[in-house]
């Protein structure tokens, strides 16, 4: 028990240094990397209580994938610091009140300022009941049932956006030439060889 | 005398802690050893194909080749260029051997051989092969190299698009199985080759070894380090022993997929024939065997094939891999549907 608090207050530790260096760093590489790092953490955080599936998406999908294109992005960008800083104060508030909704709705989700019936003691509880089985299970037997349509949709959310940024992106250019590898493997002999008897002296 | 000893390894702090030590120790220690051999044998197997004789002066038939590279690797000095960025310079080579070697706590090698036998291993290895990309992608950044850069931006690209259809390899696996543990995968395997998965799932087999050799940048996906264009790729500016763990890395995340491939596919430590003069053969045994199986192949795409073009290596992946794999993933799933072959939990 005392192992476990301590590498919880390590890991939380960590997981908000890391945070607040994403804001700070003066290179946006290394903002980057320290988000991955706060990713990483928050996936222990997960495995601390016990919900390893949720820890190992997240490695997965915002480290593996997601982070690696942040990355990929930021790396290519011509950064110019000191115009970076130009603009803080006048987007200060904005980003303040983003950061004060998003507290809110997370205190109210708890139930610590609502008086919803999903307090820490009561969420404590229905998780004791969902650890007879491993949560993997438990997961893909409520998302599959009673959030299925739910599910659904958001696939769909994101394949609308899917389809959002390939039309973006997308142009036809004229007079692109590209391997069709069909055409080249379907090619016989016949099709692209030809015999030239050819008279002596004469050339082809 | 015993018991004390158990009671020691069991419940006391530093005995726990020497036994995870321990544990650690014997993965590791033959782990690097086959990588000092996997380049050894990767050598004798491109000389065989080019009819050549291979390293073979040092020590006899060349044996102790690898240890003379490493002794001078070790040796020789490390040049952090000028205009690098030091810290990540030398960060970048130490992910990449760490996460090779992370990776293999959940692997096992035997009916209960295996440091953490953990719920969700396959997606913990797959979340940890994701993560080799990000030695090669700072190493590139880092270095502050034209040539390095573009290397570390054709491996990102290219270990993404891979990793979409390694993805849905294990899917369709995991689906057959029912459960994500590692050893399940196995077990779900067990009674000779014929209940081996590569039967079934060829394709995926087939889909699963060709993006393994494209996730660990090997020909012919070796585009990240094509010589003829980009010198070195992304370890171009690394020298001595920094570019020697790259170099065990490499050979660590082969050997890892591999293994991957021998779990998933080729029912990891089960013998061939179950029947009595083959299954006294320790499982570990027979897990090393299809491992070096696999690797032999690696090495034989490696002496064979040509190079493929970069815009040839992405409609492969994207536009090949991807809708094939995910229409196997619905093929099986409603194959086990409507068969009534779904796996009890």
């Amino acid at each position: 028990m005392l192992l476990q608090a301590l590498a919880f207050y390590v890991f939380a530790a960590i997981t908000v240094a890391a945070g607040a260096m994403v804001v700070v760093s003066r290179n946006p590489v290394y903002s980057v990397l320290f988000l991955i790092l706060a990713f990483f953490n928050a996936a222990a955080l997960f495995v601390l209580i016990g919900a390893e599936f949720i820890a190992m998406i997240l490695v997965i999908v915002y480290v593996g994938a997601v982070a690696v294109l942040f990355l990929f992005v930021v790396m290519m960008l011509d950064i110019n610091l000191t115009e970076l800083r130009e603009g803080f104060l006048k987007y200060f508030p904005v980003g303040a009140l983003i950061g004060v909704v998003l507290f809110a709705e997370m205190l109210l989700g708890l139930g610590i300022v609502g008086a919803g019936s999903k307090t820490i003691a009561g969420l404590n509880a229905q998780g004791a009941q969902v650890l007879a089985i491993d949560n993997t299970r438990a997961i893909g037997r409520v998302l599959y049932t009673q959030y299925f349509y739910l599910f659904q949709v958001a696939g769909v959310v994101l394949l609308v956006a899917m389809i959002g940024a390939i039309v973006l992106t997308l142009r036809t250019r004229p007079g692109v030439r590209r391997q069709k590898a069909g055409d080249q493997i379907n090619r016989t002999k016949e099709q692209a060889m030809t015999v030239v008897k050819v008279p002596t002296r004469g050339g082809v | 005398m015993s018991a004390d000893l158990i009671h020691f390894f069991t419940t006391n702090w530093l005995g726990q802690a020497i036994v995870i030590v321990a544990q650690c120790l014997a993965v590791t220690v033959p782990l690097l050893v086959a990588v000092a051999y996997m380049t050894y044998v990767d050598r004798k197997v491109w000389a065989s194909i080019q009819l050549r004789r291979g390293p073979n002066v040092v020590g006899p038939f060349g044996l102790l080749q690898p240890f003379a590279d490493g002794l001078k690797l070790v040796l020789k000095e490390t040049i952090i260029p000028s205009s690098a960025n030091g810290v990540l310079f030398i960060i970048a080579p130490m992910i990449t051997f760490m996460t090779a070697l992370v990776a293999w706590a959940v692997v096992p090698f035997d009916n209960g051989w295996v440091i953490a036998d953990i719920n969700v291993g396959i997606l913990y290895l797959f979340a940890i092969s994701s993560l080799g990309v990000y030695g090669i992608i700072i190493a590139g950044w880092a270095s502050n190299s034209k040539y390095a850069f573009l290397g570390a931006l054709r491996s990102a690209a290219q270990m993404v698009s891979y990793e979409v259809s390694i993805g849905f390899v294990l899917i369709t696996v995991l689906l057959c199985v029912g459960s994500l543990n590692l050893s399940d995968v196995v077990l779900a395997q067990s009674g000779g080759f014929w209940h081996w998965f590569f039967l079934p799932l060829l394709p995926m087999f087939v889909i699963f070894f060709v993006s393994s050799l494209a996730e660990t940048n090997r020909t012919p996906f070796d585009l990240p380090m094509s010589e003829a264009e980009l010198v070195a790729g992304f370890h171009t500016e690394y020298s001595a022993m920094t570019f020697g763990l790259f170099f065990l890395g490499e050979y660590a995340n082969m050997i890892l997929l591999s293994a991957m491939g021998a779990i998933l596919f080729l029912g990891g430590w089960m013998s061939p024939i179950p029947y009595a003069p083959f299954t006294y053969v320790p499982g570990v045994v027979w897990f090393a065997l299809k491992i070096a199986f696999l690797l032999f192949v690696f090495s034989w795409t490696k002496g064979t094939l040509p190079r493929y073009r970069y815009d040839q290596l992405m409609r492969l992946g994207w536009k090949v891999f991807l809708p094939v794999s995910l229409g196997w993933v619905v093929l099986t799933a409603a194959v086990l549907q409507f068969s009534g072959w779904v796996p009890k939990p």
